[in-house]
């Protein structure tokens, strides 16, 4: 049978990249379990029958800020190395790193004060609800780590460079949305719900 | 078009010994070989499902029957309803959207193989547990084993107090890592589709299969992640002492029925959205005309997925909502008759002034036109609320889901078996069984389901294990249970000739159906790269333009 081949002329047509598609399509379907947590979290304000309130909360602040610059430093991180600029890349790249690890640490200092305040998963339901919402944020900030993380060891032995600048584009879609789904945490528990 | 057959001489060669053919399927990464498998694997759960259906239907077939003890008949239907939508319907639909979709837009693979595998392993894994859980699941409490809180699993059936043991906590978990699964395959379809198309395959000349298998991932995506959100709650719930369905605490069982049905309808679309692609692309061919008003299906099929986001409170009209919760479901139901009527009367349209043939595939497609309207009619007519109320929870809600599920999804797969099969093994199906089959199918699906409303109607409840003589129902159900029988004989006639037909069934060649998506422009089956040189199309039927170059379609599209 004859090839269906390119014996007309075809308009030149450019497809997205798969690894961005593919990114966002992920990130639609986070958003489809964080929108759960999220409802389940405002349907359940104030109907806890004993325990600790939101009252005890203390609006993170300093670490929020961390978290929210990281996203400007891990632009930068990918427009460096698009540029082909190493070291500049690597720094921004570090620095993310580490304001995200902050962030972690600072949900650990919070929740270690709510736990003092006698506020578990198990206390109420405000505290099923308090730590699924922030501890499924946290998870998802745990592997937005250990991906910075690897990209950084890949770096430091010379394996990411300007050839894998798409790759680590995608790494940055992922800590956008980590990012971006904060803002929301941040919003409902801390703003609306307290 | 010359019909000579292209040789393919690194897949042609000699036979390998078993152990090395075992292992190449175990660690593939081919989107055909990965499709293969998942449709092997639902029908191995389609058999199990059906069993359980069997044996559901016999302890049913007279009054005061005891069969089957009350607590394995609990079990049964869990594992039946569980069984059969995540594992038979599910990797179906998945499996032939994994085969079909990157040859129909001339790709060589999907975006990501070896996620792909993943996705297919995880699903495995899950159906797997789902049954471990009949050995596995008594627990350190010495009670309970299979899953028996229903394929919904309501709160707070499904708290400590009342599943003690771990057999909520298998079905949890495979729900979770066949879902993880899903959502992968998902998003390997969505990227698939809009970043690997061949030269020339705009969204606008895409195969309908493909734009319907595009809007199911799209669905599948929004769809799985309340479920998986739902039982991650669950698991909180029941390991870690949270309270989110828990009544006692100020939980809520009414928010597990949103959070499941938010899930649990577009699912149903999930489902039957590729059966309508299998439909779209079967009864052109075997009409001889191009699909009617493709521009059309299309935006239909995108109007049902979003509509379909909005509709899941129907399934709780019996739980009690407000008066405004109730007309806003009611409606959004009922709107989505509207696109589901288009998509009928453009396959009518389509048939009319064919020349029609009726081969096997084409029958089980007019099957699927006639029982999925019947199907609609009784879903708009539990759309509205006041009946609903009456009749939500009784057998005419399970005869009008299985009327959809088994009349026009398994219907359109078996459609799909028929004219896909010379593709992926390069063998007819025989037609004489095939018609059979068909009608077999046909006569026992009736029998059985159009029966089942009549129970319904005079009052018998859903998930009975018995009930009393003398309220006129012992008639009925024998019948639905002799219709059963003869889906079963079906059944097997179907499975018989799969397996006589991949071994001796007549060569198909590439081409047997006359057809114009670039799936047959290849061999049957596909080398491993699907497409020597990738195709070029101009039109919305590739193959139609290559064998008639005087009339081609890119003139008029």
């Amino acid at each position: 049978m004859t090839h269906l081949a390119g014996t007309l002329e075809i308009e030149p047509t450019t497809l997205p990249s798969k690894g961005k598609v593919g990114m966002l399509t992920l990130i639609a379907a986070e958003s489809a379990i964080f929108v759960i947590f999220v409802i389940a979290y405002l349907f359940y304000l104030g109907k806890s029958l004993s325990g600790p309130t939101t009252a005890i909360l203390r609006p993170p602040i300093f670490f929020t800020v961390c978290l929210l610059s990281s996203s400007f430093t891990v632009h930068l991180a990918v427009a460096a190395l698009r540029g082909g600029r190493r070291v500049p890349f690597l720094g921004w790249w570090a620095l993310t790193f580490t304001l995200g690890a902050l962030f972690l640490i600072g949900t650990g200092l919070e929740w270690k004060h709510l736990i003092g305040e006698g506020l578990t998963i198990r206390a109420n339901l405000f505290g099923t609800t308090y730590y699924s919402l922030v501890g499924l944020h946290a998870l998802h900030v745990l592997v937005g780590l250990l991906l910075l993380g690897a990209v950084t060891l890949f770096a430091l032995v010379r394996r990411v460079g300007q050839a894998q600048a798409e790759q680590v584009d995608v790494i940055s879609l992922y800590w956008h949305f980590v990012d971006a789904v904060w803002v929301v945490v941040f919003t409902v528990v801390y703003v609306v719900g307290r | 078009m010359t019909t000579e057959s292209e040789t393919w001489p690194s897949t042609q060669s000699a036979r390998r010994p078993w152990v090395d053919e075992l292992q190449q399927w175990l660690t593939t990464v081919d989107h055909k070989r990965i499709g293969i498998l998942y449709v092997l694997f639902a029908i191995l759960f389609l058999v199990v499902g059906g069993i359980e259906a069997s044996l559901i239907r016999i302890q049913l077939i007279r009054a005061d029957h005891d069969f089957l003890a009350p607590q394995t008949f609990n079990q049964l239907f869990t594992l039946h309803g569980t069984t059969m939508i995540f594992f038979v319907a599910m990797p179906l639909m998945f499996g032939f959207a994994n085969y079909l979709v990157p040859l129909m837009i001339g790709a060589r693979d999907m975006a990501f193989p070896r996620l792909n595998a993943f996705s297919l392993w995880l699903t495995v894994l899950g159906g797997f547990l789902l049954y471990y859980s009949l050995v596995g699941g008594y627990g350190l409490y010495g009670v309970g084993s299979a899953p028996d809180v229903g394929w919904f699993a309501y709160a707070p059936l499904t708290s400590k107090t009342f599943s003690p043991g771990h057999s909520t906590d298998y079905w949890t978990l495979s729900l979770l890592i066949a879902g993880f699964g899903s959502i992968a395959t998902a998003i390997n379809i969505i990227t698939t589709v809009f970043c690997l198309r061949c030269p020339g395959m705009t969204l606008g000349r895409m195969p309908l299969f493909v734009w319907l298998s595009l809007a199911m991932a799209m669905l599948a995506i929004l769809a799985i992640g309340p479920l998986t959100a739902a039982q991650a709650m669950l698991m909180v719930d029941r390991y870690l002492g949270g309270h989110f369905f828990d009544t006692q605490a100020g939980g809520s069982a009414v928010l597990w029925m949103h959070f499941f049905w938010v899930f649990g309808h577009p699912e149903v679309y999930v489902l039957v959205i590729p059966a309508f692609g299998f439909a779209s692309e079967i009864i052109p061919v075997f009409s001889r005309k191009a699909i009617f008003g493709y521009p059309i299906m299309v935006a239909a099929t995108l109007a049902i997925a979003f509509v379909s986001i909005s509709v899941w409170a129907h399934h709780m009209f019996t739980v009690g909502m407000t008066p405004a919760g109730n007309t806003f479901f009611v409606l959004s139901t009922m709107a989505i008759a509207v696109p589901t009527g288009i998509k009928i009367f453009n396959w009518l349209a389509t048939m009319w002034g064919g020349r029609i043939e009726f081969r096997t595939p084409m029958l089980f497609c007019v099957g699927f036109l006639f029982q999925f309207l019947l199907a609609g009619l009784t879903g708009v007519m539990l759309a509205s609320a006041p009946f609903n109320w009456q009749l939500g929870g009784s057998y005419f809600v399970v005869a009008h889901f299985h009327y959809v599920i088994v009349g026009a999804i398994l219907f359109c797969a078996f459609a799909a078996f028929y004219y896909w099969f010379p593709k992926v093994t390069g063998r007819m199906l025989s037609e004489s069984l095939g018609k059979l089959h068909f009608w077999l199918l046909v006569i026992g699906f009736h029998l059985t389901f159009d029966t089942m409303h009549v129970p319904g109607l005079l009052g018998m409840p859903r998930r009975i294990y018995t009930y009393e003589a003398g309220r006129g129902w012992e008639g009925w159900n024998a019948v639905v249970t002799v219709g059963a029988a003869i889906q079963a004989v079906a059944i097997g006639i179907f499975v018989i000739n799969l397996v006589r037909a991949a071994f001796k069934g007549p060569k198909a060649g590439n081409d047997p159906w006359d057809a114009w998506t670039l799936e047959w422009s290849t061999t049957s089956p596909p080398p491993e790269y699907n497409f020597a040189t990738l195709p070029v199309v101009r039109s919305r039927r590739p193959l139609w333009d290559l064998k008639h170059p005087e009339d081609p379609d890119w003139k008029y599209e």
